[in-house]
């Protein structure tokens, strides 16, 4: 258990040495803060159409969207830097040098959360800068928790993507996916004034589930919380055994 | 190639430009592919809009037809950015600079390119559009000018492409552009009409930005029918988005030249 950890931390101090001394570790908030700013700016009459139930305002309700998207594309750039790392030679020696190979997924999976600490301090700066209330108090720890593990739900299933295909190619496979759940649930508006097959699929997405959760507690008005958290937890397993299936792929590959 | 016309050499590099696209399925899907699916998810998600006061069309379907159209033209002009820049990259350019062909005709063929690009763009989403039920108040003749001013839009920003390829010959510094290129549809009237955007900052800056213009221009012609001020506006801010990164592309390419 102890070369466990001793690897998970080795892998996960290299990780977040290499994003703290590069400013492109930042690049997963672009996205995100542009979108914020984009939709939260050009969008809030929208706030005022018959049906927009959502008590925090505009803003609020796109500044959940935007974390939650810093979060998960956290994640997938974590994939890249896991598909980097077995194109340029690295992971592979590691793979060598690891006590056990299991605590390299969990280091990895380490590294993105702390990447992800400082784009969602960024993303929550900003919606605070351009008044973005926090009316929930301490249920903002709920949407914190539903973030944390949707980080981890998206890290991992990058990092299994990225040791099964072990080329920086892989970064499509891994980015479409997340992009496609992430926009096919209410973005602009709530769930109820969807139409058409937006409606339909957005409704199934379980994302949305997430992130009406998540928009609850801002407002201190939890809703599905269970269920939230339901689906969150099971995705991070479902794609924790996902990455560990990938990490012995490429053990096998060698 | 020696004493071929300009046409000449521009038709080969067009040829070239267009087959190289052609043969490569995943530039052709997601150049249609990711346009219509932000355009089909904007226009279910902001349907409601339609209910703000003042709002300009009964359906969002029609209002945010616009937005493939645009869209697609600026991703085509990285496509072709990249394209030019891997020329320069892989050497071609330097080895066509020994040959009589004129530097100005692998310019030329490669805007060349991104019209017949624009035009299948245009032409495609129209019909994708038609099918799942946008309604083009100008009619026929109105779609016609609506693909006119598509492929204008195309060549427009596939100058800038240009300039991105010619000045930095680096596929990846003309791909880092991407971004820029979004946030600059983004801060449009792309989602809502301009009278109808709340923040002062963001109203300005769509005012400024000339795609609210070109947006405007492909927007009229479908849910308003024949308005002359925007179809010149859209127009004028085409051709003029055309002769500067033209004259831009075509210093460019001199400095390239030169080097």
């Amino acid at each position: 258990m102890g070369g466990f950890f001793a690897v998970a931390g080795a892998v996960a101090w290299r990780q977040i040495y290499k994003y703290f001394t590069n400013p492109a570790f930042l690049a997963p908030a672009f996205f995100p803060i542009f979108f914020f700013v984009a939709f939260a700016g050009g969008l809030t009459r929208v706030g005022d159409v018959p049906g927009f139930d959502y008590s925090g305002g505009y803003i609020a309700f796109q500044y959940v969207w935007a974390l939650l998207q810093a979060v998960a594309m956290g994640g997938a750039f974590t994939g890249f830097s896991i598909a980097g790392d077995f194109e340029n030679g690295f992971a592979s020696r590691l793979l060598l040098a690891a006590s056990n190979r299991s605590g390299i997924v969990l280091g990895y999976t380490l590294a993105s959360l702390a990447r992800v600490t400082v784009t969602g301090v960024l993303v929550t700066a900003l919606a605070l800068l351009v008044g973005m209330p926090i009316s929930g108090g301490f249920d903002f720890f709920g949407l914190i928790g539903l973030a944390v593990l949707v980080n981890l739900a998206a890290t991992l299933f990058g990092a299994g993507v990225a040791m099964m295909l072990r080329t920086q190619q892989a970064g499509p496979v891994i980015r479409t996916p997340i992009f496609l759940v992430l926009f096919l649930a209410p973005v602009f508006v709530p769930l109820d004034l969807l139409s058409g097959w937006l409606e339909t699929i957005a409704r199934y997405n379980p994302f949305t589930t997430i992130l009406e959760a998540a928009r609850g507690y801002l407002v201190g008005e939890p809703t599905s919380t269970l269920p939230a958290y339901a689906i969150a937890l099971a995705l991070v397993l479902v794609f924790a055994l996902w990455a560990l299936y990938g990490l012995r792929r490429a053990e096998r590959a060698g | 190639m020696t004493g071929s016309s300009l046409l000449t050499q521009i038709s080969a590099i067009a040829l070239r430009s267009t087959l190289r696209t052609a043969r490569q399925p995943a530039v052709l899907v997601s150049a249609i592919l990711f346009p219509m699916m932000f355009f089909s998810v904007n226009a279910y998600g902001l349907d409601a809009a339609t209910s703000i006061p003042g709002f300009p069309a009964d359906s969002y379907l029609d209002f945010a037809f616009a937005f493939p159209l645009v869209q697609a033209s600026l991703f085509g002009s990285i496509t072709a950015g990249a394209d030019l820049a891997r020329d320069i990259e892989s050497g071609f350019f330097d080895r066509l600079s020994l040959t009589p062909m004129r530097p100005v005709a692998l310019l030329a063929g490669m805007l060349a390119g991104v019209v017949a690009l624009g035009l299948v763009q245009g032409v495609v989403f129209l019909a994708i559009g038609l099918l799942m039920g946008v309604e083009v108040s100008s009619g026929f003749l109105g779609m016609v000018v609506l693909v006119l001013l598509t492929v204008l839009v195309a060549l427009g920003f596939g100058g800038v492409g240009a300039i991105l390829a010619l000045r930095t010959g680096s596929v990846e510094a003309v791909e880092s552009a991407f971004p820029l290129f979004f946030v600059v549809i983004f801060l449009s009237s792309i989602n809502l009409p301009r009278d109808l955007i709340e923040a002062g900052w963001f109203r300005f800056i769509a005012t400024i930005n000339p795609v609210s213009y070109l947006v405007e221009g492909l927007r009229s012609l479908v849910i308003t029918g024949w308005d002359p001020q925007a179809l010149l506006l859209g127009f004028g801010c085409a051709v003029g988005i055309i002769v500067l990164s033209l004259a831009g592309a075509g210093a460019s390419l001199r400095t390239r030249v030169a080097r």
